[in-house]
Parts: structure tokens; sequence; C-alpha cells
């Protein structure tokens, strides 16, 4: 499918979903509450069979985070992007991690270096960082080293 | 009996002196066992990262270490000599490195090799979580430049650190010879 | 840490692999645990070199940030700094002259090639035969020489610009390739008698390892992972970058989802290589290598992506720009991290002496994976 016919078959599946324009895939931004049946459907509809994520990252406005999720569909090879606006004092969002199974280190990583909290996932912990970094979330924006980072 | 003739292989210290019934060997002690400890230093299998692959080169056929002594690379720290850190070292990698520096048994010897195992190298700025220098955790012998260094740049690096054991100057001697 | 593993029956053994062990091929630690000799799961701890790329590149101009992505998966540099030019050129539309595309995909292929040499020998050393480490050595000197000539650098070359290559080709590039090809096809013979038909060898890696391609997908496994479960996923093929819409070349595919399936990959793969760089090294067209481009890059304000086929699978790069010289936020999609999270998956139920087929045929460089 092209990007027009993902748009109408998006529309009927979540009317709330926005739009962006610009970029060469379908960017749907949605409220983080619609993500869990939203993912559901796009997975398992036989039209659009998104079955392979292929990347789960997080962005840092510095008044709020975005979620970005990449999907594409290895029958039909189409792309979608699909975002969620979180809240920095309280970024909870649901897990995709028994959907896309790829989710579950992707997603770890996300929390320890964002402070995402990712709802029922089954083993949130730090992946990369060492022990005794929960919390510091090294990717913010106003992550504080003065030893190591250098502000030109 | 004949004292002039010299038995000895060419870079021997010392002298041997052919007799009926047995021979004798003159030299210090000291400079007979830094001889034949140069030659024969096991290293450790420790890469961390790129410059593991030029270290594996070395050990290939083409640039070949072992005619140097260093035959066997150990897998377990209780059976080598020499640790080549080959690679950057990062926070939690650091409590691993000093343990396996304090499991290897005297006389042992660290070679830093490539830019990150010097000072950080490429990932000096900016980052939370590299240690800028090997050296800030262990005592280091020879330093080895290069992101990754060539293949012969290590071989030197391996012959000036037999060098150094024979002529009594890495820190190992010299903390013992000061006891 | 061992308290967290969950719940443990009576009489299970934990033991580590790792971080220092030479079959690991770098820095990972695998807490196991087992039940006698049967494995129960396998859960990897990584960030032995985490090195912080991502926080990093955030004060880095487009024209500095290649050299990192060298050093990310360093065994297929080349590949990686081609996607890097490659994002900058689609964000700016910057044109890539003729010249530099062929010489682009020319160094591609020969990286591909040494990364599975290398691949090859590590994982018949991993199997507990030293003599082919040797050979593959050998034929990836002759592929380090004629990177040397070139690029300047044995390993981590930064040859790949926005625009097109930083240098000219040597003049002796197309006779040294010419004589590594007749090489190559003399030695190949060789492997297949060695390692490939060895009766050892089969038996250690057939049923061994075995996921379904389902799994496979769900697991986000791409590259020779995924194509040995008979899932056609090659970048190349499917959304193709540079010339490769204009090559041929076949994508192999082998359908068993076991060790010896994604080993057979991996050697059908070197012979691809073999037949896209016979097609081009003849045909290379005459003009400058490098684009003229602005002396400061800037991208535009949006979110690109661009993805590569790497020898370990889908290599991506996400960069979110503000409009100014450094990325606001930029992502490295990296292969190795999907293809170990199926090692759990895997390894359940098998013994521990396939841990290390296993893993050998997933094709871990770690700093890939920690970045």
């Amino acid at each position: 499918m092209n990007n027009e016919e993902l748009k109408t078959a998006i529309t009927t599946l979540l009317p709330t979903g926005v739009f962006e324009e610009g970029g060469e895939w379908l960017n749907v931004l949605l409220e983080p509450s619609d993500w869990l049946p939203f993912a559901l459907q796009v997975r398992h509809q036989e039209a659009l069979c998104f079955d392979y994520m292929f990347c789960l990252t997080c962005i840092d406005w510095k008044t709020h985070l975005t979620m970005v999720y990449h999907l594409s569909s290895t029958k039909y090879r189409h792309n979608l992007v699909v975002k969620a606006n979180l809240d920095k004092a309280k970024p909870d969002i649901e897990t995709v991690s028994h959907i896309w199974r790829t989710a579950e280190f992707h997603e770890r990583e996300v929390y320890e270096m964002f402070g995402v909290n990712f709802v029922h996932h089954p083993d949130l912990r730090l992946l990369i960082l060492p022990d005794g970094w929960e919390g510091k979330n090294p990717l913010r924006k106003d992550f504080d080293d003065p030893v190591n980072m250098i502000k030109l | 009996m004949d004292i002039t003739t010299n038995a000895a292989p060419e870079n021997f210290p010392g002298q041997i002196q052919e007799l009926p019934g047995g021979g004798i060997v003159l030299s210090k002690l000291d400079d007979v066992i830094n001889w034949a400890r140069s030659n024969s230093l096991w290293p450790l299998t420790f890469a961390t990262s790129c410059c593991g692959i030029e270290y594996m080169s070395v050990a290939g056929a083409k640039y070949d270490f072992s005619r140097f002594g260093f035959e066997v690379a150990r897998a377990s720290p209780r059976q080598a000599d020499v640790i080549i850190i080959a690679g950057t070292i990062v926070n939690k990698m650091a409590p691993v490195l000093k343990r396996l520096y304090d499991q290897m048994t005297d006389p042992k010897y660290v070679i830093a090799m490539g830019a990150c195992a010097i000072s950080g190298g490429p990932f000096f700025y900016n980052t939370y979580s590299v240690v800028k220098g090997a050296d800030h955790i262990i005592p280091v012998d020879v330093y080895v430049a290069g992101c990754p260094p060539r293949p012969e740049a290590l071989l030197h690096a391996l012959i000036s650190l037999q060098e150094k054991i024979k002529s009594g100057m890495t820190r190992e001697q010299i903390k013992s010879a000061n006891v | 840490m061992v308290e967290e593993l969950g719940s443990n029956t009576e009489g299970d053994l934990i033991i580590n692999v790792g971080p220092q062990h030479p079959a690991t091929h770098g820095v990972l630690h695998l807490v196991i645990t087992l039940n006698g000799e049967t494995i129960k799961k396998v859960e990897p701890h990584l960030g032995y070199i985490h090195r912080s790329i991502e926080k990093m590149c955030e004060s880095l101009t487009y024209r500095q940030f290649i050299y990192v992505t060298s050093r990310m998966d360093y065994l297929s540099s080349h590949i990686n700094n081609h996607a890097c030019a490659l994002i900058v050129e689609k964000g700016m539309q910057i044109e890539v002259p003729p010249r530099a595309q062929v010489i682009r995909v020319l160094m591609d292929e020969l990286t591909r090639i040494a990364s599975h040499e290398l691949w090859w020998g590590a994982m018949a050393m991993d199997l507990g035969a030293f003599t082919p480490f040797f050979h593959a050595f050998r034929e990836r000197e002759a592929i380090n020489e004629i990177m040397e000539e070139t690029c300047g650098a044995r390993l981590t070359m930064n040859y790949m610009v926005p625009g097109g290559v930083l240098e000219d080709l040597h003049p002796d590039f197309q006779r040294k390739v010419k004589e590594f090809i007749t090489l190559y096809k003399r030695k190949i013979a060789e492997y297949d008698d060695m390692v490939t038909g060895n009766i050892i060898f089969q038996n250690r890696m057939k049923g061994v390892g075995v996921i379904s391609a389902a799994d496979a997908i769900s697991y986000g496994c791409s590259g020779p992972t995924l194509r040995g479960c008979g899932v056609s996923c090659d970048i190349r093929k499917i959304y193709p970058y540079e010339l490769y819409d204009k090559i041929e070349f076949d994508e192999v595919l082998e359908t068993a989802g076991d060790s010896f399936a994604r080993y057979m990959v991996r050697i059908r793969e070197m012979n691809q290589s073999i037949r896209i760089i016979e097609q081009l090294i003849d045909n290379i067209p005459e003009g400058d290598v490098q684009a003229k481009t602005k002396a400061v890059l800037k991208l535009p304000k949006g979110e690109f992506y661009q993805r590569v086929e790497t020898a370990r699978g889908e290599f991506g790069i996400f960069i979110v720009s503000e409009g100014g010289t450094n990325p606001y936020r930029i992502k490295f999609r990296s292969p190795g991290f999907s293809n170990l999270s199926a090692l759990d998956h895997m390894a359940r139920g098998s013994k521990i002496g396939d841990l290390v087929a296993m893993m050998g045929t997933l094709d871990l460089v770690i700093p890939d994976i920690d970045r």
C-alpha cells in the first residue's frame, strides 16, 4: 500500500490520529492511551500486517518526550512511523513487548536512557548502564555531568 | 684449557666456556633470568573493541608474533604473563580489568594498545562512560599509538617490551629491586 | 544480580560466561541458568563497551560523526560510513557522481567479504579448529592491502563522505582486485573441504539453535539470521540504495532456520559479492569522485532514516535535526541488538556445548550492540 491508502486505512482504525506532513513515510501522532489497541490492530489486521518493528526510540524535546516507533511489513513492504507525546513529569506508556518481542530490549534501553516507564513490561531494569545509574537518564538534555560534558 | 672461545648464542648475556667434562656459564643471574623471561611472554586473550582485530592479525600468519615467543595466548589470567589492553575501557569494564590484573601472577607486564587504552582516544570529549586511559586502573609499561595501530607497530611494542625487560627497567623489576 | 533472575528450582547452576572469554567475540557477559547440562535461561548483560556514542554525536558536526560509526561495527566499517554519507545526502539533496557510486559499491562488497572471512575463521576456532583461522586471515590480509593503498587504513577507514569518496582510487586497484578474485576462487573450494563438508562441523551445526520465521521476525532479526529462516529481507533488494537496483545478484535464502542454514547463507553471500565485484571492476566510469558541497553542512529541520545492509543485518540511522550543524538526536539501529535478543529463545533446551555454535552463527560484534 502506498501512503495514501495507508492513511485511509489508519483513519478508519483511529479517527483521532494526526498525520504529519513531510518525510518519506507516513507519520501518525496519537495519544499514549491509544497506543496498545492501535498496535494490536495494525499487527493483526490482514491488509496491514505490520509484523516487523525495526526501530524504537525516544526524543527529548525540552518540554516533553516523544516516543517514536518504526514499523514495517515483511509481506507488503510498507512502512509506518508512530509517535506519542509523553509528559516529562510522568512518562508512562503501555509496553508492546508481547506483540513484537524485539521491543523487550529496546524498551529497557529507552527506560534507562530517558526514564520512560513502560507499564506491564516483564522485566524493566537497566540493560547497558552499570549498576547505580537508575534515574540518571543520560540521554536527556538536562543530564548534568560537569566532569565529562563540555558545553561549547 | 682454552678460555678465549665463547660458545654462547648471539644475544645471550654472558659467556659460556666449553670445557671437557662440562661447561661454565659466566653471567649475572638477573641478566639470564631477564633474558629467559622476555623471550617467552604469553599474552592474555583480552580484546574489547576494534584494536582486537589488529591483535588477531598479529596472531595470524602474515605478522606472526609467535616467532618472538608469544606463542600461546592463554585464556586464563593465572597462566598469562602480559596483558595487551586492546580496546576502550569503560566504567563498567574497569573493575573487571582490575580483577584480571590482580589475578595474574608475578611477573606481569602491561601493554596499552591503541588510542583508547592510552587516553580515551576518539571518545574523550562528551562521553559519560569512558575511562580516559587504562593507566587510571592499572600501571602500564608500553604504550602503542594508533587507531588502530598497524600490526608492525604492535610488533615494535612487543620487541620494546622485551628490551625493557632485558634491561631491567619495567615497573615490576624496579619495584622488586628496591624491596 | 543473581537474585533477580526469577524462579530457580532446586539444583540449578548459574554460571557466568565472560566478559573476558575467548569465544564471546568481544565483551559479552552471559548469565546462564543450567540444569545439569541443559540450558534453562540465557541472560545477556551488556554495557561493558558502552561508549555513549549517541550522546557524543550530539556535539559533533555532520562531517565529524562518520568516524564514530566506523568504530561501532568495525568489521563492516565502510558500510556504516556509507549509511552516514547517504543520510546526509538525502537530507541535503546532494547528487553523487557515478564514479563515486561505483567505488562505494566495490568497497562495500570487499568489506562484506572481509567480514564474512573473519566470521568464518573465528567460528571455526570457536568450534575447536585452529587452522581455518589462518586461512581466513590470509584472504583478509589481501583485502586489507587493497584498502590500505586507496583508503589509507586497514580497519577503520573514513573514506566515504557526504558527496562521494575522499580520494581517487590507487592506480593498482583494478589489478589487485582481479588478483584477489582469482586467489579467492581457488581457495573457496578449500573452505568447503575443510569445514563445510566436514562431518564433525555438520553434526555440530545441523539442528542446533532452530528459530522459526515468525519468531525471528518478531524478535527483529535481520541479515543472515533471518535469511536462514527463509524470509527475504535483503535491504539491497527490497529498498535499494546506490546502484544495487542495476546490478545482478541473487538473494541467498535457506529454509531450515538452524545454525547450518545461517552458515551456508554467509558462505553463499561471499560468492554473490564476488559476482557483484566482477560486474563492476571493469566498468568504473571516469569523472570526479566527490561532489561539490558547502563547507559547513546543515540538515534541514525534520527527521531522516537511512537503512543499509551490513554483513550482520540491517543497520539504520535515525537523525532528528533542528536545522543546525549538529544532530539534535541520533539513534543507531544496530543489527546485533535484535539478533542477540533471539539468543535466549534459541538456546532454551539445548546443551551448554551448543551455545558457542549458536553465538558463532549469529555473528555478534559487541561494540555494535552497546554503542
